[in-house]
């Protein structure tokens, strides 16, 4: 059954030399009604970067407001505004969907060796309901924006005269979007296996898409009904968060809660994911531990239902919920140092190539690393309480979030010769990931020492004595934005002058590698039987066609 | 730059505080940063060995001429278990330190001196047993105090960062929350719950007085409004009770008209007539805010019905006067 929802194509046999799924129709109407998977991933990809670029132009706005303390360039309300939309864009626009509405997209179906993913057309309907839900969003911040940060706390976000309900709005259409994504993969994934391919021979990319598409499912819903609820309160006067209204404002932070930590891991896992896909490669050796970090996956979404209560040790929730949310938290933090410790094995007595993409996996870690360990000491209750919606915050949640940026842009890197066939410059690439790493940790690692000496966050002004850690900060954030006008750059240059891709320049072994560059229309011309995907010794250097062929002797042989 | 920098931690040393942590002023804060600097050398340990690894295996084994892959086990269950059990062990611990001390300083103990603390946009009152209300918190050194934290408004939350204590403070409910100060000085207070425009305004002081001190203080503060003449009483209510925030005396603009030389002035409304600044509309502003607003600006202030006394808003009213231009 689930075959036949692949689209009629209508190319001619004769077409398939040399075609591909980008030159296979022409015409912007070909690609705004597209159901390939992959073309779904370029709309995605090209919406997500420009959602990234306007979310970080507004976090330049607020780091340079924040150079010196008190009024820079812009006044208190103006700031507000700008850190709420940075962070609603940035969550809710580019770090939820992000990965697995790109990469997920374009490599999931091609990793399964087929022709598509299960729904085509709810594929292609989920990027309209972004679009829509974008669109929304940001109409509601032309017409005047919206000062609530992105979490739309009770009661200030029923009082605030600014455009609460078109921004939520937006945010709850966003979620359509993102449930949509979740519940094709856990389909295509289920039913579009191909022979082979048992639970554990997976892609480990797989795995963690899979748990994030069970936490997209099955928590997206909750926030979509509490935004539904904040509404109410806001346009009828119902009560419900609002106490004068006979509400419950904490109500409201868990309901958020219940929905945005689980969110948390939907923008986790997957960079997991891709780093689990890129460090066996560009090391030469069988992923250590396959099944550890499978299951690992599965504990952080299960698990990460259940701890959302931490957010809330200082709201006067009661000692006993404080004693089991800070325990529950702990059990997340033992299968993110599972899968760190399982990299690391990988790499050992390896061939490790520093190539761009293996560059951001080590970003990763590192940053990744920091962002892990300062989480324990905000799941720690006593030094919750002092650390608590104070810069140790921003900076420890930036760790984390920019770590997922950090692998979204190592999966560009790594999927980009598949996707539009060319090769960048290595080594712009190598330079621009050194200076991203320098720029992001100089952005947010004083955020660490300022906010343990009680910086609050969202704080348009502040007391002389951290002038010196935004100063650092605002100064980091350049440099950042540097790097990225340097990746965009040689990135569109490739287009236009990129060498030509040969079909799998890393020697990666899972089946996305294994068609042509760029894949055809229908990914492969017959279906392929997939192996042990981190299994290399088939796989030898070409130095004429800069890529890994398979070895003669071994094609044909059974997996 | 790195003098600065260098500058800056020796002032921190200085005023008692460390690299990562400020000062200790509370009998709580030296048991929180005990369990901090606990995850801080665990953190240190694990990280430092991280990346350490990382970098020796890209060292090593770096991809190069005559160098190639050794294929090892790809699982090991005796490494997998130990590499979980380990850290379990330790977050188990660093668990229950924090559940101990978090406790602590959840049950004030019954002796407590209760201060009765209430968040508004965009300033607190802090409101002591014989009734007096300040803007800024006065507490005895060496005495358990324990606040009754609400808000009048929207959510708020009292964070002291040299007493490593914070508590939201929330609409329609009370929260409690103790300390007991060990150090006599000032430290600052912030409101660390966003609230809008002027929430990085919204700090005040914590002064620990010696033993004996505040008791004078009390005493004194209390009293000043029948003290001191009018205009002076008025100028301290200005400070102290949250005028100062939205509203300035230089001219200059922010959230509410200045009181530079508004007295005695026909101003324009949003709705209606003129009105004239005197007496009655000056104390019509303080009890109902919202019931003329003049253009130009938001329905924001809160009201201080029940906060202010008469004779407290006269001498606010004659401080306003005395900022007229002659």
């Amino acid at each position: 059954m689930v075959t036949t929802t692949f689209p009629e194509t209508e190319h001619s046999p004769e077409q398939v030399h040399g075609d591909n799924y980008i030159n296979h129709s022409k015409g912007i109407m070909s690609w705004l009604v597209t159901l390939d998977h992959k073309r779904i991933a370029i709309l995605y990809l090209i919406s997500i970067l420009s959602t990234f670029f306007l979310g970080g132009v507004f976090a330049l706005l607020v780091r340079t407001e924040l150079i010196t303390a008190g009024p820079t360039m812009m006044d208190a309300n103006t700031y507000n505004k700008m850190f709420t939309l940075h962070g609603i864009i940035m969550t809710f626009m580019v770090i939820i969907p992000g990965i697995p509405a790109v990469f997920g997209n374009f490599a999931l179906p091609l990793m399964l060796g087929a022709k598509d993913v299960a729904f085509p057309r709810l594929n292609l309907m989920s990027w309209y309901f972004y679009i829509a839900g974008a669109v929304f969003a940001v109409t509601a911040i032309v017409m005047g924006g919206v000062d609530t940060g992105w979490t739309f706390y009770t009661p200030y976000s029923t009082t605030t005269s600014t455009a609460v309900i078109p921004v939520t709005l937006g945010a709850f259409i966003l979620g359509f979007s993102s449930i949509f994504t979740g519940l094709n993969f856990i389909v295509t994934i289920h039913m579009l296996r191909p022979p082979g391919m048992t639970w554990f021979k997976m892609p480990l990319f797989l795995w963690a898409l899979y748990g994030t598409a069970l936490i997209q499912v099955l928590a997206t819903p909750v926030v979509g009904i509490t935004i539904l609820l904040l509404i109410i309160e806001r346009a009828l006067g119902v009560g419900i968060f609002d106490p004068s209204l006979g509400g419950d404002p904490v109500l409201y932070q868990h309901f958020f809660w219940f929905y945005s930590h689980p969110a948390v891991y939907i923008m986790i896992l997957p960079a997991m994911g891709v780093v689990s896909e890129l460090i066996p490669p560009f090391s030469r050796k069988h992923i250590f531990g396959y099944k550890f970090i499978a299951f690992s996956s599965l504990a952080i979404a299960i698990l990460g239902f259940l701890v959302w209560g931490h957010h809330m040790f200082t709201s006067g929730q009661s000692t006993l919920a404080g004693f089991i949310f800070s325990l529950l938290t702990f059990s997340v933090s033992i299968p993110s140092a599972i899968k760190v410790f399982n990299w690391l094995a990988t790499m050992y007595k390896g061939s490790i190539s520093l190539q761009t993409p293996m560059c951001y996996a080590l970003m990763f870690i590192f940053i990744f690393g920091i962002g892990g360990l300062t989480g324990l000491f905000l799941a720690t209750l006593a030094t919750d309480v002092h650390l608590h919606d104070t810069y140790f915050v921003v900076a420890h949640f930036h760790y984390v979030m920019v770590g997922t940026m950090i692998a979204f842009v190592g999966a560009i890197h790594y999927w980009w010769p598949k996707m539009f066939g060319v090769m960048y410059s290595d080594l712009m690439g190598q330079i621009a990931a050194f200076l991203l790493f320098i720029g992001f940790n100089l952005t947010f690692f004083p955020q660490f020492v300022m906010g343990s000496h009680g910086m609050p966050r969202r704080y348009y002004n502040y007391m002389d004595v951290f002038w010196i850690y935004h100063f650092l900060s605002s100064l980091g954030s350049y440099l950042m934005a540097i790097a990225f006008f340097m990746i965009a750059g040689y990135l569109v240059h490739s287009l236009f002058r990129g060498k030509k891709a040969p079909d799998n320049p890393w020697g990666a072994a899972t089946l996305d590698w294994q068609t042509s560059t760029p894949p055809i229309h229908e990914n492969f011309k017959e279906t392929p039987t997939a192996s042990d995907p981190y299994d290399y010794s088939d796989w030898e250097y070409d130095a004429e066609i800069e890529g890994f062929v398979k070895k003669k002797a071994a094609t044909g042989s059974p997996a | 730059m790195i003098n600065d920098l260098l500058n800056d931690v020796l002032i921190q040393a200085q005023s008692g505080g460390t690299f990562w942590m400020p000062p200790q002023a509370s009998s709580m804060a030296g048991g929180v940063d005990v369990v901090f600097y606990y995850i801080y050398w665990l953190s240190v340990f694990f990280f430092v060995g991280i990346v350490f690894c990382m970098t020796l295996f890209v060292a090593l084994y770096r991809r190069r001429e005559g160098h190639k892959e050794q294929q090892t086990a790809s699982h090991s269950t005796v490494l997998e278990v130990t590499w979980s059990v380990i850290p379990f062990i330790l977050v188990i611990i660093m668990f229950y330190m924090g559940f101990k001390a978090y406790v602590d300083m959840r049950m004030p103990p019954a002796n407590s001196y209760r201060i009765s603390v209430v968040g508004q946009k965009w300033n607190w009152n802090f409101q002591y047993p014989n009734g007096w209300i300040d803007g800024d918190l006065h507490v005895p050194i060496e005495t358990p105090v324990e606040l009754v934290i609400t808000s009048d408004d929207v959510t708020h939350s009292v964070f002291i960062p040299a007493f490593r204590l914070k508590m939201d403070a929330v609409p329609g409910r009370y929260n409690n929350v103790w300390f007991q100060a060990t150090q006599e000085g000032e430290y600052p207070l912030f409101c660390a719950e966003y609230c809008g425009t002027d929430h990085s305004n919204m700090v005040s002081t914590v002064y620990v007085h010696e033993k004996g001190d505040f008791e004078v203080w009390l005493e004194e503060a209390s009293n000043f409004v029948d003290r001191m003449p009018p205009v002076e009483a008025g100028e301290r209510l200005y400070k102290i009770r949250g005028c100062a925030q939205c509203h300035s005396i230089d001219g200059s603009a922010n959230d509410g008209p200045t009181f530079k030389d508004i007295w005695g002035k026909m101003e324009p409304m949003r709705e209606g007539p003129d009105v004239l600044v005197d007496e009655n509309y000056i104390r019509e502003s303080v009890l109902e805010p919202n019931a003329k607003i003049r253009k130009g600006f938001d329905a924001i202030m809160p009201t201080y019905q029940g906060k202010l006394k008469d004779k407290e808003i006269t001498a606010i009213i004659e401080f306003i006067k005395s900022l007229k231009d002659e």
